[in-house]
């Protein structure tokens, strides 16, 4: 008999199903795998010690660029750390904009991780489907930041401003006019909120349809039951959390747990998985859509009832607005020492952790009396995952790899950082 | 029991539904625009390329007070200043490197006298090296461009600045 011996294979870092720039080292026997091992650091980009060389505010903008796919998320973690260690707290209103935006991250996240892991699976057509759904919420982002992705819009005491009461329109076309142009622009009357409304009544329909494409279909199941199981002990020690976690069957969610802005007056439940493969992390994320979905009606509803500040009254932390800047001697110092020098923090150090779309984010800080951090830790879920991707894989096949990577719902700039 | 789910999967059922899901699509209204005949609506937030800003009389708004130097996280902007003839302090070089601009608009809050702003251009590149940093006189060129778009967007958000 020929010497059949192991060889190593690369997958990445320029995979289409890689996601990102995941480098995988695959030694393989014929089509089974025998190791793996993942290379991170290809998207690397220094936050932590960049963030020591500025003043608190400068780093909300790299917080976004983390986690490319759940911005919001990143910067409430970041923030709430902040707001800890200055001992203050948002007022009510911008707690429930923080959650419901956190909402809206939320369902952006986990379609884009449908439509991907959908992609990678061979399930075209519900990423097309996926991102046009994204459009909308992404449309909402835009309204209220300025940007479609890399926000900028939670600010420590607060979110920058408040929710706009109109939204920009289409304009009339060659294509679109009359009744079309009436129909595209029928959500877009109203104020923000109207349009988010006219989402969550819409969107459980397209849950719907993505379950008729995918829950049932027997290649979708082939290709995620019974894949990448991690018992519930397992999970926990290696630091699972998110879907991850609730996939194997544990209940561990923040937002109940250790409930934070205002989700203890909001309700909602925890979908948990039973087998903690592939498929029941897929229910748990598509289960998660719809809890979401339900946090933002509820959202929706308070806000239209409770007009009030949305910043801090304190002009030690929180910029005065422009009127008043423009007007008043005080304001006016207050807002040249902010933009300056910021504000300085007392010592000591804070952890402050939001359940993110892929589990719990957390920021570190230790501040030592200036403005600047003295040190940022920056704890990622997705690197917890990856660093069990040996395990996962061992003993499947090559295939079967792309659908735990998409299970995992990487994504590298959180990783790297 | 095992039996009829085996005499169900042969009908195919789940999979002829995801196929009359898809079907369906086929004959509705395209969701996509036609771009670049068509665009998105763009929200009086938006934040795109940047651009100076004059008074009415022509005098520009920039007072080199280096608010923006200052708060820019990515360092994109350095400003040199003088003090000009009649007395004002007026800067000489103005410029932002757009590769190392975040977009985050933090330049155009702190500015106290509304020079800097974000205008809503999107669609732009650059051809030639060099031709990322704006110069004090294209940034005033695309103001002069656009001033009647970004007054206008920020009338409409006013109240909430
Ligand atoms: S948008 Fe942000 S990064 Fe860009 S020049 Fe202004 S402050 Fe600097
Ligand atoms: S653009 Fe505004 S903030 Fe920047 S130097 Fe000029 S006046 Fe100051």
């Amino acid at each position: 008999m020929s010497d059949i011996k192991n060889y190593t294979i690369n997958f990445g870092p320029q995979h289409p199903a890689a996601h990102g720039v995941l480098r995988l080292i695959l030694e393989m026997d014929g089509e089974v795998i025998v190791h793996a091992d993942p290379h991170v650091g290809l998207l690397h980009r220094g936050t932590e010690k960049l963030a020591e060389s500025k003043p608190f505010n400068h780093s909300i903008g790299y917080m976004d660029r983390l986690d490319y796919v759940s911005m919001m998320c990143n910067e409430h973690g970041y923030v709430k750390s902040i707001e800890k260690l200055l001992n203050i707290e948002a007022p009510i209103r911008a707690q429930y904009i923080r959650t419901m935006f956190d909402e809206v991250t939320r369902i952006l996240n986990h379609l884009m991780w449908i439509g991907t892991h959908g992609l990678d699976l061979g399930a075209m057509t519900l990423f097309l489907y996926a991102f046009r759904e994204r459009e909308y919420l992404m449309d909402c982002y835009e309204a209220v930041s300025g940007a479609r992705m890399h926000a900028a819009y939670y600010r420590p005491g607060g979110v920058y401003r408040d929710l706009p009461d109109y939204m920009p329109k289409h304009a009339e076309s060659k294509w679109t006019k009359g009744k079309a142009l009436k129909q595209v622009n029928s959500w877009r009357e109203g104020s923000l909120l109207d349009f988010l409304e006219h989402f969550t009544d819409y969107f459980p329909e397209k849950i719907a349809e993505y379950n008729t494409l995918l829950t049932d279909n027997r290649i979708w199941k082939q290709r995620t039951v019974n894949i990448g199981i991690v018992s519930p002990e397992r999970a926990l020690q290696l630091g699972f959390t998110g879907p991850m976690l609730r996939g194997s069957g544990i209940e561990w969610d923040l937002r109940k747990k250790q409930t934070y802005a205002a989700y203890d007056k909001l309700d909602f439940d925890i979908p948990v998985g039973v087998n903690g493969d592939s498929y029941d992390r897929y229910l748990v994320r598509m289960e998660e859509m719809v809890q979401s979905n339900k946090i933002i009606k509820q959202c929706v509803k308070w806000l239209k009832d409770n007009p009030g500040p949305v910043m801090l009254d304190d002009y030690k932390v929180a910029p005065p607005n422009r009127e008043a800047m423009k007007n008043d001697m005080e304001s006016m110092i207050h807002h040249f020492k902010l933009f300056t020098e910021g504000y300085t923090v007392p010592k000591g150090e804070a952890y402050a952790a939001v359940e993110a779309p892929k589990g719990e984010f957390g920021v570190y800080l230790v501040a030592d009396d200036s403005n600047k951090p003295f040190r940022m830790k920056i704890r990622a879920p997705g690197f917890a995952h990856i660093s069990a991707m040996n395990e996962m894989v061992k003993g499947s096949m090559l295939a079967d790899v792309v659908s735990v990577i998409g299970t995992m719902d990487i994504v590298f700039g959180e990783i790297d950082r | 029991m095992k039996m009829f789910k085996y005499l169900k999967s042969l009908t195919l059922k789940e999979l002829l539904k995801g196929m009359t899901v898809t079907g369906k699509y086929f004959f509705k209204r395209k969701f996509t625009i036609r771009y670049p005949e068509e665009k998105t609506p763009k929200s009086d937030r938006f934040r795109g390329l940047h651009a100076l800003r004059r008074y009415e009389n022509g005098e520009e708004r920039c007072i080199a007070c280096k608010l923006c130097e200052a708060v820019c996280p990515a360092l994109a902007i350095s400003i040199d200043s003088e003090q000009r003839e009649d007395g004002t302090r007026r800067t000489t070089k103005y410029e932002i490197d757009l590769f190392k601009c975040i977009y985050c608009g933090f330049c155009e809050e702190s500015c106290p006298v509304d020079s800097i702003v974000l205008t809503d251009i999107h669609e732009f590149h650059f051809e030639t090296e060099g031709r990322n940093v704006l110069d004090k006189q294209q940034l005033l060129a695309i103001g002069d461009l656009r001033e009647k778009e970004v007054a206008e967007c920020r009338q409409n958000d006013s109240e909430y600045r």
